[in-house]
């Protein structure tokens, strides 16, 4: 007993923050991966993930299937951070880090307000699917499937972009993009669609997450706004531009919530932001920042 | 990397140069008068006193983005607490109107302090983000604290009926009389704002946003400058909030929302970054597109949104800036 509440107990919010956590990361990593070859903090990054949350019920509708919108939905929402990055991001490059910043922002309500329109004001749902329903013993406790299926099913994800990035051809020219865009310039390769794959791959995941969170809180227009400032929380805290700290950050993040949530339900959001504070004190450039990312 | 619209230094002057000059050592006056006919030009009272309050806090905002280059996400929560401050303090402690305003506009001061001294650590793109974290910790805050602030209903009853000034009881309720009493205060703040950007500080500031690692080379402490204005932007824009509080009666928990930062930055924008006068003609843009658009349809931020992307990609400047430069290359 610790507190007043078993070890069990204790160990079942600790997978529970996991779960929370494993959002979070799929979030971060859409941002950090954006920002550490763009440039650009996505603005829109919250209102891409309610996007995603609105195509997966939509493709869930039309097709009855939970797996086929959770393979097209990133697919749909990367491919409109296509059209993004083309035509609206692309004419603000070198023109100031602040601008693409502006423009995501007022993005941001043109998707809200857009979302409105087509699907209306009142939230939505998006059923667990059948297979995921009920709870499994973990030998601590009776744990919800579909939050088992998030960590597993985020794990997955991070081990293939991780793949994608460090042990690919693709990723040698993202990673060479990032460290030096020009020299990647002057050896022939295209750094503008290097740029555009890249917003479309953190948009699509961005996405990802906005179909995978549907199930657990509902589906609102509204939804992706706190969501953003907690993905900023995570991207601070564990450093813009890696991918590693956006993993340690989201899970860390995930798991204060769950811990607050257990002894004061109330603070559970103030908690995570007191997180980003200490960390800004002790450490400003973030768990695994580079020492040079700040400027 | 500069975000500037107003630097005519550099140009031959002509005669149109000159005429700027001087328009430019008058603009606290200028924009007096301005303020000054405004009810008359708006279609009602009440969106008037709006453009002044939202005005005074596009221009604390535009001191730390336009002037110092840092862009904040989180003026929210100086806007937010001055209105709270100053509505619990006369809503539940009953003091008095001009009580409230002063520590409405000390209690977003402190807030400011806080809040610049974490997020001055970062530089760049982190601050805009850091910002928006923080204020954010405060909306929750406040949202929590239901005893004391109302919760998601937001704080009621700031209710100021009359107030009394050397003698004058003067009927707050009256729309015209509410203005002025307003004006009073926002003059007083444009006034200092003024002489401040005309002083050696302000000339550090332009240094800063021009080229921070010469300004540090030079031997200004650029961490302290930046904390500096930090903390006098979050006292004009808490100064904004408790003038709000009494404007509206109520204050909103969506005050604090970091939406409401990015109000600033917009209005900000619109009107031209950087310029005196840009943050005033923002307001109303705003606040006028925003009354004309939700009469016609409820997706008004559709069009706010839309005008903005345009205002980001083609005229950066803002009105009031493009004016300013247009005037300029003549």
């Amino acid at each position: 007993m610790i507190g007043g509440f078993t070890l069990d107990l204790i160990a079942l919010q600790l997978v529970t923050g996991v779960a929370l956590g494993a959002i979070y990361v799929l979030l971060a990593i859409g941002l950090s991966l954006i920002f550490g070859l763009l440039n650009v903090v996505n603005f829109a990054h919250g209102a891409f993930f309610m996007v995603g949350a609105y195509v997966g019920v939509f493709l869930f509708g039309l097709t009855g299937n939970f797996w086929v919108s959770l393979v097209i939905t990133p697919l749909m929402v990367g491919g409109l951070g296509l059209v993004v990055e083309r035509f609206l991001v692309r004419p603000l490059y070198g023109r100031g880090i602040d601008y693409p910043l502006l423009l995501t922002f007022g993005l941001s309500y043109v998707m809200v307000e857009a979302v409105r329109i087509t699907f209306g004001l009142t939230g939505l749902r998006l059923p667990t699917p059948p297979e995921l329903r009920g709870a499994v013993n973990l030998g601590i406790g009776y744990f919800p499937l579909y939050r088992l299926f998030l960590i597993a099913f985020t794990g997955f994800i991070v081990a293939a972009l991780w793949y994608f990035i460090e042990r690919t051809r693709y990723g040698l020219i993202i990673r060479a993009g990032a460290s030096d865009p020009e020299i990647v310039q002057v050896l022939g390769i295209d750094i503008a669609r290097v740029w555009l794959v890249v917003f479309a791959i953190g948009t699509g995941v961005a996405g990802l997450s906005g179909i995978l969170a549907a199930p657990l809180q509902g589906v609102t227009p509204e939804m992706g706004v706190p969501v953003l400032a907690e993905a900023f929380v995570v991207t601070v805290v564990g450093g813009m531009g890696s991918l590693g700290g956006a993993v340690i950050a989201g899970l860390l993040v995930g798991i204060v919530v769950a811990m607050t949530s257990l002894v004061a339900p109330d603070m559970a959001k103030v908690a995570i932001f007191t997180l980003m504070a200490v960390v800004l004190l002790v450490r400003p450039r973030g768990i695994m920042g580079r020492a040079g990312g700040m400027g | 990397m500069s975000l500037t619209a107003n630097s005519s230094r550099d140009t031959v002057p002509g005669s149109t140069t000159l005429w700027l000059e001087s328009a430019r050592k008058h603009r606290f006056a200028l924009t007096l008068v301005f303020l000054l006919i405004l009810p008359w030009l708006m279609p009602y009272e009440a969106l008037a006193v709006n453009i002044l309050i939202m005005g005074l806090y596009a221009l604390g905002f535009n001191l730390v983005f336009g002037y110092t280059g840092l862009l904040s996400f989180g003026h929210a929560a100086f806007l937010g607490t001055g209105a709270y401050a100053c509505g619990i303090a006369i809503a539940t402690y009953g003091i008095g109107w001009f009580g409230g305003i002063v520590i409405g506009t000390a209690v977003a001061t402190l807030t400011a302090a806080v809040m610049g001294v974490l997020a001055i650590r970062t530089r760049g793109i982190y601050f805009a983000m850091v910002t928006l974290a923080l204020s954010m910790c405060v909306y929750y805050g406040l949202y929590q604290m239901q005893w004391l602030t109302g919760g998601e209903n937001g704080l009621r009853g700031v209710n100021v009926k009359t107030i009394s000034v050397l003698g004058l009881e003067l009927p707050f309720i009256n729309p015209t009389v509410k203005y002025y009493v307003v004006l009073a205060f926002v003059a007083t703040a444009i006034w200092l704002f003024s002489r401040l950007l005309a002083s050696p500080f302000g000339a550090v500031l332009e240094a800063i946003r021009e080229n921070e690692e010469r300004a540090k080379a030079c031997g200004y402490d650029v961490a302290r400058t930046k904390l500096v204005v930090f903390i006098i932007s979050g006292a004009i824009c808490g100064l904004a909030g408790a003038l709000n509080a009494l404007h509206l009666s109520i204050v909103p928990i969506e005050t604090l929302h970091y939406t409401t930062s990015g109000q600033a930055v917009m209005m900000a924008l619109l009107g031209g970054m950087g310029t005196f006068f840009g943050p005033f003609i923002g307001a109303a843009t705003f606040l006028l597109i925003q009354d004309v658009a939700s009469s016609m349809t409820n997706h008004w931020q559709l069009f706010v949104g839309m005008i903005f992307i345009g205002f980001v990609l083609f005229f950066p400047r803002g009105i009031w800036g493009s004016i300013l430069h247009w005037l300029e290359g003549r």
